[in-house]
């Protein structure tokens, strides 16, 4: 059961209302970029605008099983793909005998390294990974050769078919001896070392505490796995449909392995069935153009469950020593860290999820100084790259382990420790950058307290209800209820001055029933968050028009970035809103000229241009009998700079804060747990589809109690032992808690419409406060995520801070 | 060496199947899963695959009106049974119940889990069983979804089993 609040009115609990929207539901009162005739559009609203909790538009669809994903796709004269992997984490590839797998029946083509016409190698950053390995395999699950056959069971059997003779080489499997440890890549071991200094390093305070906290390996496991098709077109090219984040990165690597003018590689979204950061990287994109293009056919591939998971980058395993100074009064003085994540094999998006690890190492408070030594290095592991919190995830678990620590060394309440130390607007955080946007620290630390707590136990609660569920393992009478609460703060967009940009296309004409409709063309990813419904939520607000339609998303228009660190609605959104802002102004020098008042402000209105000073109006149908009006336009954030050698600079654009309390019970004797609430406030901006942000925030939230309780990829020597849904446990219905939420809506100053990306925060501070629960409910340190049962069960104890918000709100 | 993918078959049979109220008959190895001939053979691709294994519940469709996980059942099984899938559930165009409230609820985010979801649901509700949310939750534990954290999925249920749902979403 989910209780939601949007709105200020939550925060009227603690007395300390912030500066937010009137609780009007202005549509775009706010909206920094907004059109001419804005105040005038919140008294007539189109329906389903912005600000609404509008239909999807892929909704009856995905219901009646009509919508398309990748894996859907079929053509008559296709092809399967299929890869040979490597059953070696680390191993010289000394032979590859091919001749039995090609001579199969219906097997058409078998491809190697030598086979790629154009560059050998791909990455996200660093091109550092081959698409078919040539002489070395550097982890488990590398790509080692392509079959093309009539049927998937003859591309299966065809890969068996295939002889390599591998002389396996030592393993690096420690990421702390991989600086040391002789190349395993001609581009060496480390990927990114990354200082930062802020403030007197040598500062100390009264109080230290100190701890070593580790994360395991946590997979993206979207539902859908990989798969794609693949047609050769007319000109020598290849046209793929494909499940990705990022369709114009994904066709330049394409282009760059087939040697093709990136002109000649035509990308389509198809249906996506999940991402969270996992379909960022190519997999097996270039693979199955390479097939098509060797046979001449279209050629389908589809990973299975146990390939998804080899076959796609995974959260970052860290490690993470933290000591924090304070003053006696709780006042934060000085955090040091030294952080080092195992980025696998190969580099995949390993340096920009380093900066963020060191960027927000303290978390969401105000530090004096700070000592922050970063490192992100290649092993023989599983490669590591985007998911979902991207970096934050790993040193929230720790920061947020310390401010308890802390919290107890002070004997403090962990919440007032919280909000003794909250950032606020005109902070700097340990960069030295500057909160020039919003930052409701203490609002969202408020929020998440005041929502009541879980009601107690009810003794006659079914046994399913106990941790453990339905093992009926539990006695109710040991049970222990504990409660904990974590805060964060994420970067959204790209960072470190990258000049990220997105692109879309609007189209404004009538329909033959005289109706006018707005096509939008845009290239990102929709990946489930509901971009589709934003853009077109978007378009009708801004256009007065209630038909939008969108054009499939596809490289036929600029890039839009990826669908990742929450930036779509901002990057995407912002430049629907531009081409809109285009199409709105040829609308009104229309109209002028049609109503003959060259000079008057004219107001957009549904299904109307008005002019208010003589209530003149000529209906929008009318102005298009002159022809479509389109825009194509480019929506650039504001500049950031890079890190200098300290680890300082503006480096990022905007920063959201979310705070999560959770309440779980314990049976400490069998280590079982089970979340029963999670209350969380979050910096969200400007709610622009309610009811999509809160499907973010309780599905960011399970993914958050996965890694808190469940979810790791096991890798002993190289070799992941749990690929499958069997063995990988994600959330189910049963293990998801109730999730009550409040939204904190103050607008960002420079957003489009003010909002703030939402997709990630739920999924980070989530898993610290279910760990700070489990830790107040059994007194036990727990260290490390996920927490495993027989980390309460035999577990150090810890310091445990008075239970988190007994002397505070709530 | 391109030839139809029917001759490598071992032992293809041609099996009969009535699949949402349609007699088929379908050329298929008879330990081919339903799932894999619904879907490539059949060209009924709402039923989605998320693991061949039986954990995700991506695969549900109604045989003989219980819900079981096609990738798992042999083809020769289903042979001369009753097969319901996501596609066979409107009527004259009309979403069944339980679609209806998955969309009212915008329960989808990326929607691979949603048939599964609702071909689970649609037996429920075809039992006439009216469950609470606490049981509609334990009625749904053979189904994963990674998007929603499972609160839309599980209101739109409560709605379909007949019982309003407490969730407001203020906008
Ligand atoms: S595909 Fe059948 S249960 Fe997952
Ligand atoms: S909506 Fe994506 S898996 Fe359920």
């Amino acid at each position: 059961m989910t209780t939601t609040t949007c709105g200020p009115s939550s925060t009227a609990a603690t007395g300390s209302a912030p500066a937010v929207t009137g609780s009007a539901p202005a549509v775009t009162g706010s909206a920094p970029v907004a059109p001419p005739g804005t105040r005038e559009r919140t008294q007539r609203r189109v329906r389903d605008g912005l600000g609404t909790s509008a239909d999807r538009p892929d909704g009856t669809p995905k219901v009646t099983g009509a919508f398309a994903f990748s894996s859907d796709l079929h053509d008559q004269r296709m092809l399967w793909g299929r890869t040979l992997r490597s059953p070696h984490a680390h191993a010289r590839i000394v032979s590859i005998d091919t001749s039995a797998a090609a001579a199969m029946p219906g097997v058409v083509a078998v491809l190697l390294a030598e086979d790629v016409p154009g560059k050998a190698t791909f990455g996200l950053e660093h091109t550092d990974q081959p698409v078919l390995a040539r002489d070395v395999v550097r982890y488990e699950g590398e790509a080692v050769a392509i079959v093309a056959a009539e049927h998937p069971e003859t591309a299966l059997r065809a890969i068996r078919a295939i002889e390599v003779t591998y002389e396996p080489l030592p393993l690096l499997t420690d990421p702390a001896e991989a600086a040391t440890t002789d190349p395993i890549h001609p581009d060496g071991n480390v990927f990114r070392t990354l200082p930062l200094r802020h403030g007197d390093v040598d500062a100390t305070g009264d109080v230290v505490v100190e701890g070593t906290y580790e994360v395991g390996m946590q997979d993206q496991a979207f539902l859908g796995p990989e798969s794609a098709l693949a047609l050769p077109s007319d000109d020598g090219g290849v046209e793929l449909f494909i499940s990705t984040q990022w369709l114009h990165v994904d066709r330049d690597q394409v282009a760059a392995c087939l040697a093709l003018p990136a002109d000649q590689v035509h990308l389509t979204l198809g249906g996506v069935g999940g991402a969270f950061g996992a379909r960022e990287d190519v997999s097996l994109q270039v693979h199955v153009c390479l097939l098509a293009l060797a046979t001449g056919r279209p050629v389908k591939m589809l990973y299975s469950r146990a390939e998804s998971f080899l076959g796609h980058v995974h959260r970052h395993p860290a490690r993470m020593r933290y000591r924090h100074h304070a003053r006696r009064d709780g006042t934060l003085v000085k955090v040091e860290a030294e952080i080092l994540l195992d980025g696998g094999a190969y580099a995949s998006s390993s340096t920009a999820v380093l900066a963020n690890a060191v960027c927000f190492a303290a978390g969401p408070y105000r530090v004096e100084a700070a000592r922050i030594d970063g490192q992100v290095v290649r092993t023989n592991n599983p490669p590591c790259g985007a998911m979902r919190g991207f970096g934050v995830v790993q040193v929230c678990f720790a920061h947020e382990a310390q401010m308890d620590r802390l919290a107890a060394a002070l004997d403090m309440d962990p919440v007032e420790l919280r909000l003794h130390n909250a950032l606020k607007p005109g902070d700097a955080i340990i960069t030295g950058q500057r909160l020039t946007g919003t930052a409701p620290v203490r609002e969202v630390i408020e929020a998440a307290m005041a929502h009541p707590l879980p009601p107690d136990p009810r003794e006659d609660e079914p046994a399913i209800a106990l941790p453990g569920g339905a093992g009926l393992t539990a006695r109710r009478e040991d049970v222990r209820r504990g409660t904990g609460i974590a805060v964060s703060i994420k970067n959204l967009m790209y960072s470190e001055g990258f000049d990220d940009y997105s692109t879309a296309r609007v189209r404004l004409e009538t329909s033959p029933d005289g109706e006018p409709f707005a096509t939008v063309h845009s290239a990102c990813a929709e990946v489930g968050q509901g971009f589709v419904t934003l853009a077109q939520q978007i378009t009708r607000t801004a256009l007065g028009i209630e038909r939008v339609v969108l054009h499939a998303a596809d490289t036929g228009v600029g890039s839009a970035g990826s669908t990742s660190a929450s930036r779509q609605t901002w990057m995407s959104g912002g430049a629907v809103q531009l081409a809109c802002d285009t199409v709105h102004h040829g609308l009104l020098e229309r109209a002028r000229g049609v109503l003959g008042v060259p000079d008057e402000p004219l107001v957009l209105e549904p299904g109307r241009v008005v002019d208010p000073a003589t209530g003149a109006e000529v209906a929008i149908a009318q102005l298009l009998r002159a022809g479509p009006l389109e825009a194509t336009e480019e929506h650039h954030h504001a500049p950031t700079s890079t890190l200098d050698a300290d680890g300082q600079g503006d480096a990022h654009v905007s920063f959201a804060f979310a705070a999560h309390r959770a309440t779980v019970d314990v049976d400490p004797d069998l280590g079982l747990v089970r979340v029963l609430q999670i209350a969380t406030g979050q910096d969200v901006g400007r709610a622009l589809n309610p009811r999509a942000v809160i499907g973010q925030i309780e599905g960011g939230i399970a993914q958050g109690v996965g890694l808190a309780v469940m979810e790791e990829i096991l890798v002993e020597d190289g070799l992941v032992r749990n690929p499958s849904f069997t063995d990988y446990l994600i959330p189910t219905a049963l293990d998801m808690p109730s999730v009550a939420a409040t939204l904190i809506e103050q607008p960002e100053p420079g957003a489009p419409f003010g909002a703030k990306g939402v997709g990630e925060p739920p999924t980070i501070s989530s898993t610290p406060a279910v760990v700070a629960a489990i830790r107040d409910a059994t007194g036990k340190a727990l260290t490390r995520v996920p927490v495993r049962a027989q980390d309460i069960a035999f577990g150090e104890a810890g310091a445990i801070p008075p239970t988190a918000g007994s002397t505070s709100a709530g | 060496m391109a030839q139809d993918h029917r001759e490598q078959r071992n032992g293809a049979e041609r099996l009969p199947l009535r699949v949402n109220g349609d007699d088929v008959e379908v050329e298929a190895a008879p330990m081919s899963v339903l799932a894999d001939v619904l879907r490539d053979e059949l060209g009924l691709t709402g039923t989605k695959l998320g693991c061949r294994a039986g954990d995700c519940g991506s695969c549900t469709v109604l045989v003989d009106g219980v819900a079981i996980t096609s990738c798992l059942m042999p083809v020769a099984q289903a042979a001369g049974r009753d097969v319901t899938t996501i596609e066979g559930l409107e009527t004259d165009g009309e979403l069944h119940p339980v679609q209806q409230a998955f969309s009212d609820h915008n329960a989808s985010q990326c929607g691979y889990c949603i048939p599964g979801f609702i071909v689970a649901a649609a037996e429920t509700v075809a039992n006439g069983e009216v469950l609470d949310r606490e049981q509609v939750v334990q009625s749904l534990s053979g189904n994963l979804c990674r998007c929603t954290g499972y609160e839309s999925i599980v209101d739109a249920i409560v709605d379909a089993c007949g019982h309003g749902t407490d969730r407001e979403v203020a906008s």
